[in-house]
């Protein structure tokens, strides 16, 4: 049995007097991936931001390992090294070049020997097809390149998960693939990855482990096969239908 | 024209038009600091210092600095101050300039996307290191064009500082016009020498400009 790395428990989280996650649980194994999956405004950015301690919690607890997850607490920032985050619209740093935006947190953060992460950096770059944009400005990249170079970063802290959240949802359609074989091949390295995507077919391709959450809970979960082909619960059953919808849709219109 | 005038004068000329840079450059200097500490303070609205800073650059944005100047200089002794009018011109140039750089860095700040210091801090940097790493790198050359500006208006400001007796350009030609009559000489003087202090942070400002628009993050 592989060591448990992230685990949350009866995690409780409110806006005001909005419930937006109620008693959820949830283990990320040692080289799983698990896909969240659910339709818009159930939480699953709210989760994963939790995760990283970027959002208060009401009750509940999250560790990384053994060490609390909380927001505003003082280890946070011991933590969020081993913890790799990657957001929907990349937020690289605009003024550094793509080298500069990686080497900064192993540097500063990491106090890092710059020659050896600079080695590292390089050659993550290399293997996401991006090595000749070391020296551009995010500025002068594409979306998807962005968005593999917000992957690298992440990355080259070494965490130990990586949290990544609808990380292709502001891509245009050409440029999804790119981003997501590069987490395929992440997944084949047997990366610790939790995964919010609306992506379906890549989900299945994926996922160790699919989750699907709805009002602020975890409805349903399984392997790929058990949440997205046979869904047992209506309300995944809907959810996934929309998808299926969206496709005769598209489909017609086109 | 009278070239000898202009000639025996030029000398007086250039000292003055030095001490109106120096203290001009220092007054702006102190301006920089004081108007990136209230644009830190608004910026992470630290309670109640906030309100003081506010109600600094109101004030200091809302009374001319020729008042400032004479509160300084007449004002500070009165309390047991003791002050000399160099200190004086510097202490009402940065009073004045503090409030006007704090309002460009803060525009710079609000430029700023929120995210970026999630995305900082999902990096594991502290609060110190997002600050120099991140927000303030950004926020510092969106305000590049407006900080120039603000170089500008102060320097042309110091004018008011032969009120206290300061022997800056201003000072030195009504001095010669009052003592020699030569109106014209002194005019173009005091014109040729402010143009020579404030053209080429013009010229600075307008290249930089194109530059921040042309390095333009957005995006
Ligand atoms: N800062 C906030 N203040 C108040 N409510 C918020 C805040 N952030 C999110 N919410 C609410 O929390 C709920 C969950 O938001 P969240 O962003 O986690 O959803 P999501 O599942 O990621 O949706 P999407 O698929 O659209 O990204 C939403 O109803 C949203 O309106
Ligand atoms: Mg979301």
């Amino acid at each position: 049995m592989e060591e448990t790395i992230l685990t949350v428990k009866h995690l409780k989280k409110e806006y005001e007097d909005k419930t937006i996650l109620n008693d959820v649980d949830l283990a990320v194994k040692k080289g799983e991936v698990v896909v969240i999956i659910g339709p818009s405004g159930c939480g699953k950015s709210t989760l994963l931001r939790c995760m990283n301690g970027l959002e208060k919690t009401q009750s509940g607890s999250i560790k990384l390992r053994e060490e609390a997850i909380e927001a505003g607490s003082g280890n946070l920032v011991q933590i969020r090294q081993k913890i790799g985050m990657v957001f929907q619209n990349y937020e690289l740093f605009p003024h550094l070049t793509v080298l500069d935006n990686i080497l900064l947190a192993p540097t500063k953060v990491q106090k890092r020997d710059k020659k050896d992460v600079k080695a590292e950096a390089l050659k993550l770059l290399e293997r996401v097809g991006l090595k000749d944009k070391a020296g551009s400005y995010p500025r002068q990249l594409s979306g998807g390149q962005k968005q593999r170079v917000a992957i690298v970063r992440a990355l080259c802290m070494n965490p130990e998960i990586l949290l990544f959240d609808e990380v292709t949802a502001a891509l245009d359609p050409e440029m999804v693939r790119e981003v997501l074989d590069v987490m395929l091949e992440l997944a084949r390295q047997k990366r610790t990855m939790v995964i919010v995507t609306h992506e379906m077919q890549f989900a299945r391709a994926v996922a160790d482990r699919v989750l699907f959450i709805d009002q602020g809970k975890i409805m349903e979960e399984g392997t790929p096969e058990e949440v997205l082909e046979h869904p047992k619960k209506e309300r995944t059953q809907q959810f996934l239908n929309i998808f299926q919808f969206e496709k005769v849709q598209e489909r017609k219109i086109s | 024209m009278n070239w000898e005038y202009i000639q025996k004068y030029l000398p007086m000329y250039e000292k003055a038009a030095i001490l109106t840079l120096k203290l001009g450059v220092i007054g702006i200097l102190f301006a920089v600091l004081i108007g990136l500490f209230c644009a830190v303070i608004l910026y992470y609205k630290v309670p109640v210092v906030k309100r003081i800073v506010a109600a600094y650059i109101e004030l200091s944005r809302n009374t001319p600095l020729l008042v400032q100047l004479f509160f300084i200089y007449y004002g500070l002794p009165k309390i047991g101050i003791a002050t000399n009018a160099e200190a004086c011109g510097i202490a009402g140039l940065a009073f004045l300039g503090g409030s006007y750089m704090a309002e460009s860095f803060r525009s710079g700040f609000e430029a700023v996307d929120k995210i970026q210091e999630e995305s900082a801090a999902s990096l594991g940097m502290n609060s110190y290191q997002t600050m120099r790493y991140v927000i303030l790198p950004q926020a510092v050359s969106v305000s590049v064009p407006g900080f120039l500006a603000n170089v500008i208006f102060l320097l042309k400001e110091t004018s008011v500082f032969s009120a206290i007796s300061l022997m800056d350009l201003m000072f030195t030609a009504k001095d010669l016009i009052g003592l020699y009559y030569k109106t014209t000489e002194s005019l173009i003087l005091l014109v040729g020498f402010y143009l020579l202090l404030l053209l080429p942070v013009s010229l600075l400002g307008m290249w930089v400009e194109r530059r921040v628009r042309y390095a333009g993050f957005g995006t």
